[in-house]
């Protein structure tokens, strides 16, 4: 233990499995965040990541296993308790108001004040000032902070919620499908933002389904199929084919391919069954003519 | 890794150590920067229908646009002010109160009651009506965050209950539809002098003025300076993102009812010393009025945006309307007409405004 933070993960996870009624919804799930590490979650829909990420954000407690906060056993009573604990979610919907400005976003919920009593004020001139530095180190550079948060792009609207995030003391940052609603050009300025939060020392959770985000951002990868673990990786262990067709459950996606051909009349839908088959890199390598 | 801008802008700059940060506001134009008041459109709306009635005037001597008609408009324009700012906040936090309106009658036929029936000092009777708008205000606000309803129907609900009540205890007391007050009653004088009296003596401005006043200036204060305020506009603009950083949603639209029944209860407070007695429909129908104001002040219907001082803007407006009307000698049902125009305008200039606002930023 006396060997620094280093040794002792973030966040664990041992065997963690949890039940709604007879729906088995997560089962023997282990994992690790270390600090200036990301860790992905992936998975196709349905593989129990919502409920992983209710779990360690503590809106659901587990129904078996442990769950280690920087080498202790806790159990949370609710999200708060897990912001306290220095786990923040970024959900999808990012939890931000369209209509106010970026600095009452920044700081709602937890505004500063100055003044006592009657007098008592938000801190404008700090809580402006604050957002504008945060941001900056976000690679932002806000130039009217009254500026509404409806006005930014959706990547730009991320980094808000990610900024805030890391200000209110986020040890671990969980993002959930951040890329999901973004274009290509967005997803990209997103990816940044989620290697900045790892350079400055968080641990960070990427939930994604999408192989070719996750790949180069990750250090590690968890993939989840059907509430069970797939498999657990470090970045050397894989690769960015192997990951995707894991996540597409290969061998599916390979008879999807044979069956595309068979069916494929028109030399267009050739094309696209042979594409698919090189996508997957399975047999399908041989001429489709 | 370096840091980059996001898309539309090049790289930032490298900032400058030592410089106030706040300097760069200068950057957005100050035209920009007041489009994006949600007030503006009030503003000039006003300034267009003053001008008008100062137009139009028919009395001698431009009674409009001297002293004495300041008098008059802003009396008529007082009570419905104190109510607009009420019902803006309300609706900035993303909900109604039909009730508002008959809420006033309520509340000057309950201080009518406890003083003629029930003997009591006008100012215990004062902090009664206080109580049980406090109380009304709360069961609206309770069962809309419970039920989820929206609160138009809630309040719809109790505009219909607080009206009957109204009529029916009136009756059952009075024989009549009236309450009068006497001006005997202990603590009468004192307490008419706070509510129901003038100032600056050969023009007699009513004391609701200068209460509008302060409340206007109050409200500012806490939509825009507060921590209270900070959550009025989240709970509007998204109650769940609200939720979600741990703004206590239900207890600040329960809050936002309360004082939208309080602020009744001081106008019917008001009306009922001022003109000794109250009649049993007092109040109803000036919901609509309250909300006409919010709205032509800024006030977004689906919340989250609006300001305490557009919607005093409205209600003056409604003041001019009122007897600007009378003063060019038309006949006075052009005013519901006129009022309802004045809507349709204001909606239409505040969407251009805010839809300008959004994009006449960088």
């Amino acid at each position: 233990m006396s060997e620094s933070t280093n040794g002792v993960p973030l966040l664990e996870v041992r065997h963690v499995s949890k039940y709604f009624g007879s729906v088995i919804a997560l089962r023997d799930i282990s994992m690790q965040v270390h600090a200036g590490e990301v860790t992905c979650v992936l998975g196709d829909n349905g593989a129990g990541k919502s409920t992983l990420i209710k779990i360690l954000s503590g809106v659901h407690p587990h129904d078996e296993g442990e769950f280690l906060v920087e080498g202790k056993a806790v159990r949370f009573g609710g999200p708060r308790e897990a912001r306290a604990a220095g786990i923040s979610v970024v959900f999808q919907d990012l939890a931000t108001v369209p209509l106010m400005s970026i600095w009452r976003n920044f700081f709602l919920g937890s505004e500063p004040t100055v003044g006592v009593g009657p007098a008592r004020r938000l801190d404008t001139g700090f809580a402006k000032r604050t957002m504008r530095d945060e941001m900056w180190k976000m690679g932002i550079d806000v130039r009217d902070p009254n500026q509404t948060v409806g006005t930014l792009s959706g990547g730009e609207r991320q980094a808000v919620a990610i900024a805030r995030a890391v200000y209110f003391g986020a040890k671990v940052l969980i993002l959930d499908e951040p890329t999901s609603a973004l274009g290509v050009r967005q997803s990209g300025i997103v990816l940044k933002y989620v290697v900045q939060a790892r350079e400055r020392g968080l641990g960070v959770i990427f939930i994604t389904h999408n192989p070719h985000h996750a790949y180069p951002v990750g250090d590690r990868f968890v993939l989840l199929n059907r509430g069970r673990l797939m498999g657990s990786y470090s970045k050397h262990e894989t690769s960015l084919d192997e990951l995707t067709k894991m996540m597409a459950g290969g061998e599916e996606l390979e008879r999807l391919a044979k069956e595309l051909e068979k069916m494929a009349s028109d030399p267009e839908m050739r094309q696209v069954a042979h594409e698919l088959a090189e996508d997957v890199g399975g047999p399908g390598d041989q001429e489709p003519r | 890794m370096s840091v980059a801008g996001t898309q539309p802008r090049p790289s930032p700059a490298p900032r400058q150590a030592g410089v106030a940060k706040d300097e760069r506001l200068a950057g957005v134009s100050i035209l920009a920067r007041l489009l994006q008041r949600p007030e503006l459109g009030a503003l000039i709306g006003a300034l267009a229908v003053y001008l008008l009635f100062a137009t139009v005037d028919a009395t001698p001597g431009h009674l409009f646009s001297s002293i004495g008609g300041m008098q008059n408009w802003t009396d008529a324009a007082s009570t419905y002010g104190i109510m607009a700012v009420a019902v803006a906040l309300l609706m900035i936090g993303g909900e109604f109160d039909l009730s508002a309106g008959v809420m006033t009658g309520t509340s000057g036929l309950l201080l009518g009651m406890l003083i003629t029936r029930q003997q009591v000092n006008v100012w215990f009777a004062i902090v009664a009506v206080m109580v049980f708008a406090a109380i009304i205000g709360i069961a609206n606000g309770v069962l809309v965050v419970r039920t989820k309803l929206p609160s138009f129907i809630i309040t719809l609900g109790t505009f219909f209950v607080l009206r009957g009540v109204d009529v029916g205890v009136t009756r059952l007391l009075t024989n009549t539809v009236r309450f009068d007050i006497s001006d005997q009653a202990p603590g009468f004088r004192s307490a008419q002098s706070i509510f129901g009296s003038t100032f600056l003596a050969p023009y007699n401005f009513q004391d609701a003025v200068l209460w509008w006043a302060a409340i206007t200036v109050g409200a500012t204060w806490v939509l825009t300076q507060t921590t209270f305020g900070n959550w009025i506009f989240a709970v509007g603009g998204d109650a769940n993102a609200a939720r979600a950083v741990g703004v206590p949603v239900a207890r600040t639209k329960i809050i936002l009812f309360m004082y939208t029944a309080m602020s009744a209860a001081v106008v019917g407070i008001m009306v009922a010393l001022r003109f000794k007695g109250i009649q049993s429909g007092q109040g109803v129908g000036l919901e609509f009025f309250y909300i006409i104001a919010a709205v032509v002040g800024g006030c977004l219907l689906t919340g989250g945006y609006g300001s305490a001082i557009g919607a005093s803007l409205g209600a003056l407006i409604i003041g001019f309307a009122q007897i600007g009307i009378i003063f060019a000698n038309w006949d006075s049902n052009w005013y519901y007409t006129f009022l309802g125009v004045i809507l349709f305008l204001a909606v239409g200039v505040n969407t251009l405004v805010r839809r300008r606002a959004a994009s006449a930023r960088r």
